[in-house]
């Protein structure tokens, strides 16, 4: 679906200092400089597949996938999407993929979205029958029924965000960019917008390339994740194998039914990252997990407990560290 | 010229129909959301009047060469509607879109963005016409009846020297505009492109008070054919033969500023940074 061979892109970028003298100095003499926002990235999308892009801000994320939808020309390197070159903006590509970003909308400002709607399906060719299907499916799982007639500007983020899906859907994608879907919007519509982006994903078996700072959109939606940084890929594979590389150690933590002295704590499980009389968060590896669990229950009152990986950010947090970077 | 133009989607003439059509929908729908706007823009392309109120009065004493003071009001009630016809504001939309990156939006689209331009302008028409149309009763009714002319093969060619007036602006203005992609802002070549505009065009005073020499050198210039040329056609101020070869000066210019466009839009898009999101 998707190959990448040593892409780069780099942009020439116009710096100044402050101040009225730089500014009238920069009339005559201009300086320049040359940003490697994509510095030899490979990598493949194979149909269907959910893949995440990750990365701190100017990574070369958008970038990246702003070549991918035919909006910049490569410096170099080999970009094919769907077998053609996006560079050329082939009309059987533009009607196969969709951009969505948190950021720029399509939407007409001043119209109902529904009206945006009725001119993708003109400019998209999609009969009327598969529109209306398409519609109804698009207005009952996004829960839009009363939004699609209101001016836009008159709508919330949120709701926005949620029509900006609907008309990036219209004509049925099999690829879509997503950057930063989810930016901006509260809890509960964060995760009403990333399981529509699965469920749509699943039914027409779509590749999706994601972008965002949301960890939770990435552990919900993209088992394969593309980390970059500084413009170079710095991982590629399974979300799972990252966080196990990057840290190997649990989390365990024990609810007690009555309160545990400091010492008392030390002295059965050792170090803890948090504590409390009636609850202790552990950070420990894999192999002495069990013997820690097990002393636990029998020398405290454990009511809960309960085991996870570190919270994705701070996994991300140490990866980029490690990396020598800065999240 | 090939290459430019086969960039244009290959698709049916009915298919680019049906686009086109919802475009124009939309595009109409957007300018009644304007309507405000609109009626500034309006307003703000009074200029014709003025220059008419001027005109008239030192017309008044006497002739000006073969200006009477009706020929004057006949003279700028149809520049009036001939600039409210082919007005075009492309240039700042493109710059602009560009600049913060809105354009990328267009550019996912399957259909070419200047056609939407195209359709965005032209979808304005009928809301102007609204305005131009009173002022073109007027004109026939009253004062100017005697000014226009009775030539029928006239008036069959002055709507195509308004399409070409129009057509001359519009793609001026695409080329200038594609210059975005290359500049920081060609919003100022505009402005020049403009202020030449206001002498040449016949915006402020017929071209024939110009003196020869000068005449000479404007006649081979675009700037007579976007809107002196319909104006004086109406008026019967040329021959046959004069405006059929306007035509073919008119189109000559209109499809040259157009190819020119796309060769720049083409070359220009490498360049496109696609900032802001």
């Amino acid at each position: 679906m998707i190959s990448v061979q040593h892409l780069v892109k780099h942009y020439r970028v116009h710096e100044r200092p402050p101040g009225l003298l730089a500014a009238l100095r920069s009339t005559w003499k201009r300086d320049f400089q040359t940003v490697r926002a994509v510095d030899d990235v490979s990598f493949t999308i194979e149909p269907g597949e959910r893949v995440g892009f990750l990365g701190p801000n100017g990574a070369g994320k958008t970038t990246t996938l702003k070549v991918l939808a035919g909006l910049l020309h490569p410096t170099s390197g080999e970009v094919r999407v769907m077998g053609l070159d996006p560079r050329t903006r082939p009309t059987e590509l533009l009607r196969s993929i969709m951009l969505v970003t948190g950021q720029k909308q399509q939407l007409l400002w001043d119209l109902p979205p529904v009206e945006t709607f009725e001119l993708n399906r003109a400019i998209y060719e999609v009969a009327r029958a598969d529109y209306a299907r398409t519609m109804d499916e698009l207005v009952t799982l996004l829960k839009l029924e009363d939004l699609v007639k209101k001016p836009t500007r008159q709508l919330s983020l949120g709701e926005r965000m949620k029509c900006e899906l609907a008309a990036a859907l219209v004509h049925s994608p099999k690829l879509l960019f997503l950057d930063e879907p989810t930016i901006g919007l509260d809890v509960s519509m964060q995760s009403v917008v990333r399981a529509f982006i699965k469920s749509y994903s699943d039914r027409h078996k779509a590749t999706v390339l994601l972008t965002s700072h949301y960890m939770e959109d990435v552990a919900a939606l993209t088992p394969r994740v593309l980390v970059i940084d500084r413009g170079k890929m710095t991982f590629d594979g399974d979300l799972g194998v990252l966080v196990r590389k990057t840290r190997p150690d649990k989390l365990v933590t024990l609810s007690f039914g009555a309160p545990v002295l400091p010492e008392r704590l030390a002295e059965v499980v050792g170090l803890t990252v948090e504590s409390s009389p009636l609850h202790a968060v552990l950070e420990i590896d894999a192999v002495a997990m069990k013997k820690v669990v097990a002393r636990a229950l029998e020398g405290l009152p454990v009511i809960d407990l309960k085991v996870e990986d570190a919270p994705l950010e701070e996994v991300m947090a140490d990866f980029f560290a490690q990396k020598g970077g800065g999240a | 010229m090939t290459a430019a133009l086969t960039a244009l989607p290959r698709r049916s003439f009915v298919r680019t129909g049906g686009i086109v059509a919802a475009l124009a929908r939309i595009a109409f729908a957007a300018a009644i959301a304007y309507r405000s706007q609109f009626i500034v823009w309006i307003l703000a392309t009074n200029t014709p009047l003025v220059m008419l109120a001027l005109w008239s009065s030192v017309a008044r004493e006497a002739p000006f060469g073969h200006f009477g003071e009706r020929a004057f009001v006949a003279y700028f009630l149809l520049t009036l509607i001939v600039r409210l016809l082919t007005g075009t504001w492309v240039v700042w939309e493109m710059n602009l879109e560009i600049k913060d990156g809105t354009l990328s939006q267009r550019l996912l689209r399957p259909v070419h963005p200047f056609l939407v331009y195209a359709v965005d302008n032209l979808a304005g028409i009928p809301l102007r016409v609204l305005v131009s149309l009173p002022v073109a009763v007027v004109v026939v009714a009253t004062v100017a009846r005697a000014e226009l002319t009775s030539d029928p093969l006239m008036w069959l060619a002055a709507p195509f020297a308004v399409l070409g007036a129009w057509l001359i602006s519009f793609s001026a203005m695409l080329a200038i505009g594609s210059l975005g992609l290359f500049w920081e802002s060609s919003i100022a070549l505009w402005d020049l492109w403009f202020s030449f505009y206001f002498v040449f065009s016949g915006y402020l005073f017929p071209l024939e008070l110009f003196p020869r020499w000068l005449l000479r050198w404007v006649a081979v210039s675009p700037f007579p054919y976007t809107l002196s040329f319909p104006v004086e056609t109406m008026l019967g101020m040329t021959s046959r033969a004069d405006v059929l070869s306007g035509l073919a000066k008119q189109y000559a210019y209109g499809v040259g500023f157009l190819v020119l466009a796309l060769w720049l839009w083409r070359r220009g898009l490498v360049r496109y940074a696609a900032y802001g999101g």
